[in-house]
């Protein structure tokens, strides 16, 4: 809900006619902060690029590299942040994303090699278990009432013991019968970042614009409310863990086709911890009520870049965890702060 | 679970003159009972004060009326028709409409946004939002509610602001019934004014009964047409504002806080 967010910080005070000196200034400065919320990730992520091209040069820009930054890190990371940006919103989140991007394409895999199914209905049923896990995700969270931290905790471990099992954890060929259809989700190198943008932009409209994207800020603003005003909460909690394991899904399918194999490590903890660094770096606090899409992307392209970059000018790779940390810090400090100073705000 | 009595025979109403009857509401939590054997009647374009201590049953009442939750027996019949509420939405739907104690409103949506909570208007599939603005900056201004912009987020506003949008939003889909729990709650005087005039204003106008829940009774005896008395998950005093007062209430009041003490102190 990027822009009440921005609207809120940028008319905190006004109705009382603004306070005293300092808090003035105060205002101005978290006035300014947060209608940039996106941008001031969106300026992180341009330095990066700029610094990287500056001190790189063509070892930087070569299409290799910005296919690996874009189509390898960035992509991924921003398609599952979108269901998380989601999720967090409704202060829920999902742990488990990561292990259906690696089951997918092993359930397509076996329904082909093993049970004679057609390819698209294979790949409709790989894209259908990212739903499923997303549904039982729900039904603990939302009909039972485990924390979703909790839930899916468990249901990740499972989908992880799931994989290592069927799979003796073997990396697999893509099945001829679907390899046609890989054309259409990703061989082409860019095809994976494409497909990010137009998502994101899909789901910034959805999130602003219409009533599935009011009504999971209002679960997450007000739960009870939006319960008194007949909202259907679980509806909404239920479609957002859903929307997320289909997300999960897709990204297991893009990269299957991209690296062009089936492995039991794709996807996993990494991806699932960097979407979520990446919306929480982006301006989503888990605070529920507030967060940004677009900001997620950015946030995504900053750990892309990073993810590159580094190696490139000889840092350890190792130090990038330090500093994603770091990141994930400071940005939560700055979201709590800016919500605790909107509050002030008001009074 | 229904809203009817098994012995509850469908005689005719008097539907004229009175918009809604409760009759014989029970609602148990589990082993708790939080109301027995509640009747309750509206009158067309009445003000009824509810009134009573905490934990008496007030918003039970309230959250059963408009539809949130079904009471465990008893019956409500709406305009001579004995009807059963499956949801708020329903509820909303057959002209009966609530403003909570906790308002119901989102505070990082904006006033228009909250407006429209769960009723927005939609060119499938985008929420219009510059109908949507102009309609509530329309309506806020008819209801004589003033709010600096219908794009501030809620959370700017002040208490009776806050009040003020979420009772012009129950008012804004035309309801027969409005049920306000606790509208003065937490309020200063002048933000309470807020309240208390927009209440007159409805009331003038007629086209709306309301029954207002209470905890500090003196501020709404004045809206009130009549005023009920809940103490213990019943009604013990149904009388018209004129021929009770302030003292009399809170006598009563006092009075069963006593008898209740003395009771506990006894099986102590």
């Amino acid at each position: 809900m990027s822009d009440t967010a921005e609207r809120s910080i940028g008319k905190a005070g006004a109705p009382q006619g603004g306070a005293a000196g300092t808090g003035d200034t105060l205002m101005r400065v978290v006035r300014v902060l947060g209608r940039q919320r996106e941008a001031t990730v969106f300026i992180i992520a341009a330095a990066l690029f700029l610094y990287f091209l500056i001190d790189q040069g063509s070892s930087f820009t070569a299409k290799s590299n910005q296919v690996t930054i874009w189509s390898d890190n960035v992509a991924p990371y921003a398609i599952i942040a979108l269901g998380e940006v989601f999720l967090l919103i409704c202060g829920e989140i999902d742990l488990s994303v990561g292990f259906v991007v690696g089951f997918a394409p092993y359930l397509m895999h076996y329904l082909i090699d093993f049970y004679a199914f057609p390819g698209l209905l294979a790949i409709f049923f790989a894209l259908l278990v990212g739903v499923v896990v997303g549904a039982v995700n729900g039904f603990f969270t939302v009909t039972v009432r485990v924390p979703s931290f909790i839930t899916t905790l468990g249901t990740g471990f499972i989908l992880l013991g799931l994989i290592n099992t069927t799979s003796h954890d073997q990396p697999a060929p893509i099945p001829a019968s679907v390899l046609g259809i890989g054309k259409w989700i990703s061989n082409y190198a860019w095809a994976p970042i494409i497909w990010a943008v137009v998502l994101t932009v899909l789901f910034h409209i959805v999130l602003t614009r219409t009533r599935w994207g009011l009504h999971t800020v209002s679960v997450g603003g007000n739960l009870l409310g939006a319960r008194e005003a007949g909202i259907r909460v679980n509806r909404i909690k239920y479609g957002n863990f859903m929307i997320t394991g289909l997300l999960g899904s897709l990204v297991g399918l893009q990269q299957m086709y991209y690296t062009n194999n089936i492995t039991p490590t794709a996807g996993s903890y990494q991806w699932m911890f960097y979407a979520v660094t990446a919306a929480v770096i982006g301006g989503t606090a888990m605070l529920g009520g507030t967060g940004t899409i677009i900001g997620a992307f950015f946030g995504a392209v900053v750990l892309g870049i990073l993810s590159d970059g580094f190696p490139l000018i000889g840092v350890s790779a190792d130090l990038l965890s330090i500093i994603f940390g770091g990141a994930i810090l400071v940005s939560m400090v700055a979201n709590v702060q800016l919500t605790r100073l909107r509050e002030r705000g008001q009074s | 679970m229904t809203a009817t009595t098994p012995g509850g025979q469908a005689r005719p109403v008097s539907s004229d003159g009175e918009v809604l009857r409760c009759e014989h509401i029970t609602k148990n939590y589990g082993v708790v009972t939080a109301l027995t054997d509640v009747n309750l009647r509206l009158g067309r374009g009445e003000v009824l004060g509810l009134i009573g201590d905490n934990g008496a049953g007030k918003s039970t009442l309230l959250k059963i009326l408009c539809g949130f939750q079904p009471p465990t027996s008893g019956r409500i019949i709406l305009e001579g028709q004995p009807i059963v509420l499956k949801s708020v939405d329903h509820a909303r739907s057959l002209g009966i409409d609530a403003v909570y104690q906790d308002l119901a409103l989102v505070n990082q949506l904006t006033v228009f946004q909250n407006m429209f909570l769960n009723r927005e208007k939609v060119r499938w599939p985008l929420v219009r939002n510059q109908v949507m603005r102009k309609e509530a900056r329309e309506h806020l201004d008819e209801m004589g509610v003033h709010i600096p912009s219908v794009n501030v987020p809620v959370a700017q506003l002040s208490g009776g602001q806050r009040q003020a949008v979420a009772v012009a939003r129950s008012v804004f889909s035309d309801p027969k019934i409005l049920l306000l729990d606790e509208p003065l709650a937490a309020m200063g005087v002048k933000e309470g004014a807020i309240i208390l005039d927009l209440i007159t204003r409805l009331k003038r106008e007629g086209n709306v009964s309301i029954i207002i829940i209470a905890h500090n009774y003196a501020h709404v005896l004045e809206v009130c047409d009549r005023i009920n008395l809940i103490q213990g998950g019943q009604i013990t005093l149904d009388k018209r504002t004129d021929e009770t007062s302030a003292e009399e209430l809170t006598d009563l009041v006092v009075a069963e806080y006593r008898r209740a003490l003395e009771e506990r102190q006894r099986s102590a």
